[in-house]
């Protein structure tokens, strides 16, 4: 089975373009499974039923969303060889723009959209640095300028991927996204595998339930801000 | 890959853009005269915590990330010729289709919603090789392109055009030309921008200045932008239009610019007057294109004719727009 890992802002278009890739693949005979990790309710799992491609969804809800992405990981990789899946996407959103759940020896794609604006793949960091294929979306809204001028930038924040126009809407490129997921290695375990970035830094009194502002209810891994100070 | 370089000083003069790796994570900017390795080897452990990862792997990725920077300027492929060869429709039958087409190449797509024109798209840009529903093959100069070719082209083959499309970005019309030619990594910036300009407010019917902001631009004024910046300033040899409205740009000279900038230019229209500018149609249905018809010598003639009446019936919604009057005769 091979592993791959879709992460990218919210709303970018991750399910649109799994949706596509399960169609190409299944015409090659090939069965896609994705696990969505939500932090709070989402309605992916809906979308992947109606589509009749198996979905597990989680909620993180009061938990760190990253850490719960990882403490999951495994499981998910175990319940995608169960259910005889050839290919297990992982889908993320709402991880903070500081984490990526991509892992060494899976493939990871980044999916960004046209309309995010230009600086987006300069700030969504490692989701996309780290990535092997980014997938931009929503080229059918913007003009053929706007879209070079993105895909330049994301090259720039990232020159080792591989950069693929899918449409979430019609599937064009869904093939291109196809070949490279034919091409990736396969994952047969995620034991003592490791994740390509660190997952951010705990434990903090708010980590642990502390809703109360101000120094005395801070302890733990704080972290202070410097405010330039004007002369009075 | 770092090894060849003895400082940065060195990298930056090779690789401009190498900056950007530390810039986009948040790490010191290195001393010129460092030594790559020396750097990395001198980071602190806060540093490295922040960028999630150890010195040597970071240094590693550094090397990727060099090595990768060339293929940043690839330039789109440049094809002396297009071949599709037929598959077969959505019923089984085989599709009776070899067509070739060169720069300077206009061939209309019509037929209705659902009858193909999108997959047909499709696989041009994936160069399908036999490999998608339709069992097309896509030759590139007479040649089935590899799969690392296939990638490489992905995405930079076909342009688009179409009345779906909008411009979002919150920059006036000089700046994104601007950051377009940059984008392409032209020598001349400016100028080539300034060309795109002058292009553009020739097929527009209302000029419009270079800090316009542009979503601030009307109908006809983002068409013409977006027609005029395709033929100029993007690299792709193939560009797809999708019905260009009629919102007051010259449509002909429109699809002149494009092939006269050496395009081959694929056009869904249902409009008379843009399909005659074709060469030839494709007819589709069922998924398959159904006939190729050559534009015939009678068509050609029945042009000027339908230009005239499309002269006249412009001519009619200016003078609506002014508040005139809304005489027409078929003579005058
Ligand atoms: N025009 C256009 N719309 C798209 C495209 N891809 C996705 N969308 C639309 O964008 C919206 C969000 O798409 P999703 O696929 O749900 O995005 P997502 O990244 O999975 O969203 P979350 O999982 O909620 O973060 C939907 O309304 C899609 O129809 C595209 O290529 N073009
Ligand atoms: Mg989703
Ligand atoms: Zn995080
Ligand atoms: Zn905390």
């Amino acid at each position: 089975m091979q592993l791959v890992t879709v992460a990218g802002p919210p709303s970018s278009g991750k399910t649109s373009v799994l949706l596509r890739l399960a169609a190409v693949l299944g015409r090659q005979g090939k069965r896609l499974g994705v696990v969505k990790f939500d932090c709070l309710t989402g309605r992916d799992k809906d979308v992947f039923d109606a589509a009749g491609i198996p979905c597990a969804a989680g909620q993180s809800g009061a938990l760190c969303p990253d850490h719960f992405f990882v403490c999951n990981a495994a499981d998910a990789h175990a319940w995608g060889l169960s259910r005889g899946l050839d290919v297990l996407a992982v889908e993320s959103a709402g991880l903070c723009n500081r984490c990526a759940p991509h892992i060494e020896g899976a493939l990871a794609v980044c999916v960004v959209d046209n309309l995010s604006g230009i600086d987006t793949p300069a700030k969504i960091g490692p989701m996309l640095r780290l990535a092997d294929v980014v997938a931009v979306t929503k080229g059918d809204v913007v003009s053929q300028a706007e879209r070079e001028v993105f895909a330049f930038r994301v090259r720039r924040a990232n020159p080792r991927a591989t950069v693929l126009f899918v449409s979430g809407l019609t599937g064009q490129g869904a093939e291109a996204l196809a070949h490279v997921v034919a091409g990736a290695p396969a994952t047969p375990t995620l034991d003592g595998a490791s994740l390509r970035f660190t997952m951010p830094a705990a434990v903090c009194s708010y980590c642990l339930g502390q809703r109360k502002i101000g120094a005395d209810h801070q302890m733990g891994n704080v972290r202070k801000m410097d405010f330039p100070r004007e002369p009075a | 890959m770092t090894s060849q370089y003895p400082t940065f000083a060195a990298i930056w003069a090779a690789l401009p853009p190498a900056r950007d790796f530390f810039a986009a994570q948040g790490l010191p900017m290195p001393a010129p005269e460092a030594a790559p390795a020396d750097y990395f080897a001198a980071l602190t452990p806060d540093a490295l915590a922040e960028v999630g990862t150890d010195a040597g792997t970071l240094a590693a990725r550094f090397a990727d990330f060099l090595a990768a920077l060339p293929r940043l300027g690839a330039a789109a492929p440049r094809l002396a010729s297009l071949t599709i060869r037929g598959g077969t429709g959505k019923d089984g039958r085989p599709e009776r289709l070899d067509l070739t087409l060169v720069p300077g190449d206009v061939v209309a797509l019509v037929g209705p919603t659902g009858s193909g024109k999108s997959r047909f798209l499709a696989d041009v840009e994936w160069l399908a090789d036999a490999d998608t529903p339709t069992g097309r093959r896509v030759l590139l100069d007479g040649k089935t392109a590899d799969a690392a070719g296939r990638l490489a082209a992905s995405g930079r083959l076909v342009a688009q055009l179409s009345q779906n499309m909008h411009f979002v970005m919150d920059l006036t019309v000089r700046e994104f030309l601007i950051a377009h030619a940059e984008s392409r990594l032209l020598a001349d910036v400016p100028a080539a921008a300034e060309a795109v300009e002058g292009l553009a407010n020739e097929l527009a019917g209302e000029p419009f200045g270079p800090d316009t902001a542009l979503t601030a631009l009307s109908g006809g004024q983002s068409r013409a932008l977006m027609i005029a910046d395709v033929a100029r300033l993007c690299a792709s040899p193939i560009v797809l239009v999708d019905e260009i409205e009629n919102a007051g740009i010259d449509r002909r000279k429109a699809i002149a610019l494009l092939t006269g900038s050496g395009k081959i230019v694929l056009m869904a229209t249902h409009d008379p007057l843009l399909a005659l500018t074709a060469g030839r149609r494709l007819v589709f249905a069922a998924g398959a294109v159904a006939a190729v018809i050559a534009t015939s010598p009678e068509e050609k003639t029945s042009l000027a004719a339908l230009a005239q009446a499309d002269a006249k019936l412009a001519a009619l919604r200016d003078s609506l727009r002014r508040g005139g009057s809304l005489c027409f005769s078929q003579e005058k």
